[in-house]
């Protein structure tokens, strides 16, 4: 974990909600693709946790949807220096990919993805994407994720754009030796439950540090508690105790 | 204006300056010495421990609030047993002063228990005894409402213990000097406060508690002046040290919770928003001290 300083060079919106910014400053703390990082926000209390949807060297990107205060006052930035936690949580372990493993983001889960999926297409493994939205106007990052080298289906709930469905309804067309997802919960519980292989979940929870002092966000796993903002966010599926 | 004089001493343990990140913000140490060397630290307060392990309450436990945060953590921790075999062999490897044992229970055997049992470890210099948690039912919170109970509790603690014994005090109470004075005469070599404040939030979109125990424990910049009055009241009402806290986020408030009556003073939430907030605080005591004309920290314990 590091704690610094990043420069804003862009924060552009995707969609009517989501937003992409782009920072320069020192990405040497982050080690794992689908480690997340925390932001510190002019008369906000608690920092903001976001993943991580690509980090280079001294550049890192967030796509961020504005769902509250925090977010929404991240929208409205257009420059000037954040300071960010970097560095947090276990993040995807891609030494179990196989040679064609298969990504599943939903929403705002997509951002995740992004990063492992260059890692593997780069190393030039056969990668499947499905990306789940409720409807067309949601739809980002397709071109950016087939750009990698990727396979990409889309699909969109009410059957406006892409396969009609869920990302579950496109998971069973696709051939996969392990799975990494993230995504809203019941979405996550679908594929677990449709999921052929073992794999590797994402998951979020209020956070009050986002480092692992304060407990705020522990869940009950098979071996044992653990905190989602340090043992997590990711767990395996065969560690994961549903309890909502 | 020379060098400047951090030292304080609680309880008959000399400390190299006053500052101690609080129960509950620092885990049992070790995570933090990954980021820093934690021995600058005059003590710190390490996580609050009952007898048997505890998950604590459903998650969401966290709520953002204007200039401070709420939780319902509920005393997550492993159980003195696994506190004992496990994390305070750990702490041993990074920290090599004395550490304030936290301890919560739900009887006045419970605190007698885990209390005896962190009384004979070596590391334990005080063990600072919370009957103040608001996030546990029947619990905690009840052995601090009232001074008979608090004073029960103190007197069984007493009764298995060698070393200093600091009682923690919630604010939620209509006389919190009553409550301190009780404990004293119960023994107690120490008080220390506030706990948080009862506090609620609600989610405008789901028209829910945004906590799901509903209530939780309000703390973070915005209670310092709450917590600084209690620290106030108490201290000029009881002859045994104060520790205070509430809010602590900067060296100015430390030397204000010392004017106070303060003898030493706890650092809570800032430690979650910087995770270096403790470390930063040590370090420009001296600055602010030369700065208001302070030479040494002591001198200033309760002089208002």
């Amino acid at each position: 974990m590091k704690q610094s300083f990043f420069e804003i060079k862009e924060n552009t919106p995707l969609t009517a909600s989501v937003y992409k910014m782009v920072l320069a400053g020192d990405t040497s703390a982050i080690t794992a693709p689908g480690q997340f990082v925390n932001v510190k926000l002019d008369g906000l209390f608690l920092r903001r946790p976001i993943s991580v949807c690509d980090a280079g060297e001294g550049e890192l990107t967030l796509l961020y949807k504005v769902v509250g205060r925090g977010t929404e006052q991240m929208s409205q930035m257009t420059s000037g220096k954040l300071d960010v936690l970097t560095g947090l949580g276990n993040g995807y372990d891609l030494s179990l990919a196989g040679d064609h493993p298969v990504f599943i983001g939903g929403g705002v889960g997509v951002p995740p993805m992004y990063m492992p999926v260059k890692m593997l297409c780069a190393r030039g493994k056969e990668v499947s994407v499905i990306l789940g939205f409720n409807t067309k106007d949601e739809v980002f990052y397709e071109e950016e994720f087939r750009a990698l080298g990727a396979h990409v289906t889309v699909t969109t709930v009410d059957g406006s754009y892409g396969t009609k469905g869920f990302v579950t309804d496109a998971l069973k067309d696709v051939d996969y030796t392990y799975f990494y997802t993230c995504g809203p919960e019941p979405m996550l519980k679908a594929v677990y439950r449709a999921s052929q292989t073992s794999g590797q979940f994402s998951f979020e929870e209020r956070m009050g540090c986002g480092f692992g002092a304060c407990m705020g966000c522990s869940c009950k796993t098979v071996t044992g508690n653990k905190r989602i903002c340090k043992e997590g966010p990711v767990l395996t599926k065969e560690d994961i105790i549903w309890e909502k | 204006m020379g060098e400047v004089n951090t030292k304080v001493t609680l309880c008959g343990i000399e400390l190299d300056n006053p500052v101690i990140p609080a129960s509950g913000t620092f885990g049992y140490g070790y995570e933090f010495a990954e980021l820093y060397d934690i021995n600058c630290l005059g003590t710190f307060s390490f996580k609050g421990t009952t007898k048997d392990a505890r998950f604590g309450n459903p998650t969401p436990r966290i709520a953002e609030c204007t200039a401070g945060m709420i939780n319902a953590v509920g005393l997550q921790n492993p159980g003195v047993d696994k506190v004992i075999s496990e994390e305070l062999p750990k702490l041993a490897q990074c920290f090599h002063k004395p550490v304030m044992a936290n301890v919560s229970g739900f009887s006045v055997e419970d605190y007698a228990y885990t209390c005896e049992r962190l009384d004979k470890e070596p590391q334990v210099g005080w063990l600072e005894v919370n009957v103040s948690c608001p996030n546990v039912h029947g619990g905690g919170m009840s052995f601090g409402t009232s001074p008979e109970a608090a004073a029960e509790v103190t007197a069984a603690v007493k009764k298995v213990t060698t070393k200093p014994v600091i009682i923690k005090l919630s604010p939620n109470v209509t006389d919190v000097v009553s409550i301190a004075k009780a404990c004293e005469a119960a023994g107690a070599d120490g008080i220390s406060l506030i706990n948080t404040l009862l506090g609620m939030r609600i989610d405008l979109r789901t028209k829910k508690p945004v906590i799901a125990n509903t209530m939780g424990g309000f703390s973070g910049a915005a209670i310092f002046p709450v917590a600084l009055r209690m620290v106030y009241q108490v201290a000029h009402a009881v002859k045994i040290p104060v520790v205070g806290m509430g809010g602590v986020s900067t060296a100015e408030d430390v030397i204000e919770m010392m004017l106070a009556g303060a003898t030493a003073v706890e650092v809570g939430a800032a430690n979650l928003i910087d995770p270096f907030a403790s470390k930063k605080i040590i370090e420009d005591l001296p600055r602010v001290m030369k700065k208001y004309g302070i030479g040494s920290l002591k001198e200033i314990i309760g002089i208002v």
